[in-house]
């Protein structure tokens, strides 16, 4: 982009009610943070969080076909250092009229406020992100407004070489946003549906209603050939009538974004279940005691998280450490939205004993 | 997700299924065990009512 179209993009946003910084509301669009892992295999069955923090995979239809691998990627445009790349392993030609495969970010209603959705005053919507496969194919992007069931789709190309796709929709006077911590907001990258959503008519000009029918029609099939892989980084959606540079930040302000849906005490670049000592929490606990003690989040979560302890020298899931009993399984108390208490399981000490673990805590939506 | 055991947990003698004292749901999901707790705005504990719901999922009662 030349910089006269980038300040005439940035002026046009300004007027229409964005810009400046803190305008990109998708979170680790650069795809820098990977707290669960860098790499994992054999994705399909199930859906979920996977590796770079916040983008959410899902897999619907015939759950025992189509797999893939997802890794954090260092193939990047210039100025990014990674991506999140799919590559599949298991082909699915046989499509099913449920199917569909999708990576997507879901966003809180108080944080897309923004774009006075469902009001006389509503903004337009601007994505930008960067792209690249093994072959030419055809996907889409969708915007879903969860919270009133409307939908805007649009279709991108990818090819073998990294290509900046910029896609504007219009803004819609129909349906606000809760200003809430619930999913309101959803953007989709579609690479795979069946003809349940695939057999209308692209709804792309304007939001509309929910219509399956009319929400990945003309993409190709990420599950046609082993061959085909999927790279994609950069990811930007801003208030404006025209997509603008992609917005970087340090990677530290990243990770505390991220940490509002995910955090562990392991080191930044240790996957969960890892063996380690590096950061485990744990004191010497006094006899008659559980061994209890506070796991403190960084930063306060969106909701009540989901705790999960692990032994800090196997890995296992719902262990801690004892000295003096070994390896037994961990007990919760008190979660909240800023700490939990994390303590044995069964009998008290029977003696002054270290006690400690790992632990992650999820909120994701 | 793969829910493959759920039981309510009692916190030291707190009555189960109360939100006030801390009581959670200890499943197994996708192969990790989990403590999950009672808050809708939860992804894991709305999933795992939605299960009941389909009843494909039953809660076992705390021991």
């Amino acid at each position: 982009m030349s910089k006269a179209a980038e300040l005439a993009n940035l002026i046009g946003n300004i007027n229409a009610g964005g810009g400046g910084v803190n305008r990109n509301v998708i979170i680790n669009g650069a795809m820098n943070v990977a707290q669960r892992a860098t790499s994992s295999t054999g994705i399909g069955a199930s859906s979920g969080y996977f590796v770079c923090d916040r983008w959410r995979f899902s897999k619907g239809g015939d759950a025992s076909d189509g797999r893939f691998t997802m890794t954090q990627d260092s193939s990047a445009p210039e100025g990014f250092a990674n991506s999140m790349k799919l590559d599949c392993t298991t082909a699915d030609t046989s499509i099913a009229a449920g199917e569909f495969l999708l990576i997507s970010q879901r966003i809180e209603g108080q944080n897309m406020q923004t774009f006075a959705k469902g009001t006389s005053s509503a903004k337009p919507f601007a994505v930008s992100f960067y792209v690249k496969g093994n072959a030419s194919a055809t996907y889409v992007c969708e915007l879903v407004d969860q919270d009133n069931s409307r939908q805007i789709s649009k279709t991108f190309n990818v090819t073998t070489d990294w290509a900046r796709i910029e896609l504007s929709f219009p803004a819609d006077t129909t349906g606000t946003l809760d200003d809430d911590n619930a999913k309101s907001f959803e953007l989709f990258i579609w690479l795979h549906a069946g003809s349940t959503y695939n057999s209308g008519t692209l709804n792309s000009s304007s939001w509309a209603s929910l219509t399956n029918a009319n929400r990945a029609v003309g993409i190709s099939s990420f599950f046609d050939s082993t061959a085909r892989t999927f790279f994609i980084t950069g990811v930007q959606l801003e208030v404006g009538q025209n997509p603008t540079e992609f917005e970087h930040e340090p990677f530290e302000r990243t990770l505390s974004k991220c940490q509002r849906y995910f955090e562990k005490s392991y080191d930044v670049a240790t996957a969960p279940s890892t063996a380690s000592t590096n950061g485990w929490q744990g004191y010497d606990a006094p006899s008659g005691s559980y061994g209890r003690f506070r796991a403190e989040f960084k930063h306060t979560k969106r909701a009540v998280p989901t705790i999960v302890t692990y032994q800090h020298s196997t890995g296992a899931s719902g262990k801690i450490y004892t000295a003096s009993n070994g390896t037994v399984d961990s007990a919760l108390a008190g979660i909240g939205m800023n700490r939990a208490q994390i303590s044995k399981s069964g009998a008290a000490l029977s003696s002054v004993s270290e006690v400690g673990c790992h632990w992650t805590a999820d909120s994701e939506l | 997700m793969n829910i493959t055991q759920a039981q309510y947990q009692a916190i030291d003698g707190d009555s189960i299924k109360d939100e006030e004292n801390g009581s959670y749901i200890k499943a197994t999901i996708d192969g990790t065990v989990m403590f999950v707790p009672l808050d809708p705005a939860n992804r894991h504990y709305a999933e795992i009512l939605k299960q009941v719901k389909e009843g494909t999922l039953t809660i076992k009662d705390a021991d």
